[in-house]
């Protein structure tokens, strides 16, 4: 099972120059996004046939804070001019929209919020989602981020071979 | 596989708390939408009435008051080892987000000690399909067999950070929303609080065990021997649900809303409006079919457009896939009716148009609840799918309120007004930001 991180406070612009390049759109996104997006592209760059639609691959996202540390920009800008560009990802998955997006994975999507990170809780839950049919592997990942800076990520790419 | 029931319920919503009373709302078109104060702009709502709460969080106290309903219709011990929750909620306690910890996990946590709830919950939170979701993953975890009750809770409450959002999208309508209609113009955003209990157990609360052929429904008559009346009515969910049992609940004293052992109150009422349609003397007490077989979810599936953030797929695809899982092997001649979001925004109700003319599902009736509820989003998927298996209980398929000309090509048959059905299976359909879709068939134990 391949598994990757980034660092707290690492340059994401950076790593995005380094194993991407081509994607503007990265730049839009909320620093929650932005993790997830590298930590994909971290897993399965190497992979053939990306860029296919395919429907047996899950996205599964983790985390304690969701999307809180991009609601705090949002309120901000609440109180002067509401931001629609900001509201946007104000909702915990957005970034497993943006994965599924860049990779043409039409499977399922689904965020998930838990007390703490705790990795046997995440594989029971992963676990559960290949009870659907369809999904035959999965982008599992704790992204949980509490400021632009400040986060702690885990991400890892599973086979259903592996889960049973 | 292992089957999952639906075995309890509650509601918390602006037209009422009680499923006959909300059933009754819909069914006669009333809403309780007004236009209130924005921040500037005025926004146009169905708001539940806070007027004499003044407990902490007005998100936990609904999502508690509707979790608690459907314990106690259920019948089950919270706090038993095999029993877990799930949390389905956007925006949970964002209005506190100067001052609070407005993490999900936190709402997520303070449900639990509330319910007492030994286990750790999980939230779900996927947009506007998180109710949805949350019932998908409460079947799971069922199926999974490290549970025998999962609790499904979906709340939102509104506030400024949430309202100023959709208005600067430019999603939200002035008026009343008008799901596939012409005219359609933008959604409503509502509140509401939602639970159920699932169970691997069709039969939650039953002190004094009978045959297993209780169940079976073929014959209702034998299904309820004379001497078990009164366990029956104690275990019965329409029994709980007397109207007098949850009318207070949002006013006065919340310490005197949530009374721990509050099954009382459920079995005073009077016989004759606990049964209403099966019947007419106190004693003993035969009832339909429909109130001992439980409802069931019979499948789910969470599918991505992979398209845009914001914004559906113009092909319906994920929409169209969700479907196609949960329908495989199913015949359109089976439902009743498919419950879809219809936000009454141009692009979801068109796009789920697509979708269902993909899904061959153009003649099965289709109805949307936005017009009576507004979007309730984190609430959405489990309120309108207990209001859905309460319509096909009492034999109609909801009108869709607001709904006057066909305003999405290809069409679909929308029902603008109630119809009757005797058909006993539906489809619940809703999608969101992020791109994300979902789709679960209900199915009434014995039904196809």
């Amino acid at each position: 099972m391949k598994q990757v991180s980034i660092p707290s406070g690492a340059s994401l612009t950076e790593l995005y120059r380094k194993w991407v390049g081509d994607y503007p759109k990265f730049f839009k996104m909320d620093t929650l996004s932005k993790l997830g997006f590298l930590l994909t592209e971290m897993l399965v760059r190497d992979e053939p046939d990306r860029f296919t639609f395919r429907e047996d691959r899950a996205v599964l996202v983790f985390s304690r804070e969701g999307c809180v540390a991009n609601d705090r920009h949002y309120a901000e800008s609440m109180k002067d001019f509401p931001s629609p560009a900001l509201f946007v990802y104000t909702l915990p998955n957005i970034v497993s929209g943006e994965i599924s997006i860049r990779n043409k994975w039409g499977g399922e999507s689904s965020d998930y919020v838990l007390a703490s990170y705790d990795e046997a809780r995440i594989w029971d839950l992963v676990r559960q989602a290949f009870q659907d049919k369809c999904t035959q592997s999965a982008l599992v990942a704790w992204i949980d981020c509490t400021s632009d800076n400040e986060w702690v990520t885990n991400a890892w790419l599973v086979d259903k071979t592996e889960m049973l | 596989m292992t089957k999952v029931y639906c075995i309890g319920c509650g509601l918390v919503t602006p037209v009422g708390n009680a499923p006959s009373e909300v059933l009754s709302a819909v069914r006669a078109g009333k809403s309780a939408f007004r236009l209130y104060d924005g921040w500037p702009e005025p926004y146009y709502a169905s708001l539940l009435d806070r007027e004499g709460f003044e407990g902490p969080s007005f998100f936990d106290h609904i999502a508690l008051q509707a979790a608690r309903t459907a314990v106690q219709e259920a019948g089950i011990d919270a706090s038993g080892a095999r029993v877990g929750l799930v949390l389905s909620t956007i925006k949970g306690n964002i209005e506190k987000i100067d001052t609070d910890d407005v993490s999900l996990a936190a709402a997520a946590e303070t449900l639990a000690q509330g319910l007492g709830v030994k286990t750790k919950p999980v939230v779900v939170s996927n947009a506007c399909i998180s109710g949805l979701a949350a019932l998908l993953q409460g079947v799971r975890m069922i199926r999974s067999g490290a549970y025998d009750h999962i609790i499904v809770v979906g709340a939102e409450v509104q506030s400024r950070f949430i309202v100023t959002g959709f208005q600067s999208l430019k999603a939200l309508s002035l008026n009343p929303c008008k799901p596939f209609d012409a005219d359609r113009d933008g959604l409503n955003v509502g509140e509401a609080a939602a639970a159920m209990v699932l169970s691997a157990h069709p039969v939650p609360f039953d002190p004094h065990p009978v045959s297993e052929n209780y169940f079976s429904g073929r014959d209702p008559k034998n299904q309820f021997p004379e001497t078990s009346t009164e366990p029956a009515l104690q275990g019965d969910p329409k029994n709980q649900f007397s109207e007098t049992s949850t009318e207070p609940a949002l006013q006065g004293d919340p310490k005197n809303q949530f009374p721990e052992t509050s099954t009382k109150p459920a079995l005073q009422g009077d016989p004759k409006n606990q049964f209403p349609e099966t019947s007419t003397k106190p004693a003993p007490v035969i009832p339909s079919e429909a109130s001992v077989s439980p409802w069931e979810i019979v499948d789910g599936a969470v599918r991505n457009d992979a398209n845009h953030i914001s914004g559906p797929s113009r092909t319906g695809e994920g929409s169209y896939n969700a479907l196609r899982y949960v329908l495989e092997g199913v015949s359109a001649e089976e439902l009743a009716f498919v419950n879809v979001h219809g936000t009454a925004t141009r692009y979801n109700d068109q796009m789920e148009a697509i979708a269902l003319n993909r899904a061959g599902l153009q003649e099965v009736p289709v109805n949307a609840l936005k017009g009576i509820f507004g979007h309730t989003m984190g609430a959405a998927g489990i309120l309108e799918s207990i209001v859905s298996m309460k319509a096909c209980d009492a034999g109609v398929v909801l009108p869709t309120q607001g709904f006057s000309q066909m305003g999405v090509e290809p069409a679909v048959n929308v029902s603008a007004q109630e119809r009757k059905t005797d058909k006993k299976a539906f489809v619940k359909l809703l999608s969101g930001f992020g791109g994300v879709n979902g789709a679960l068939l209900f199915r009434k134990g014995g039904a196809r």
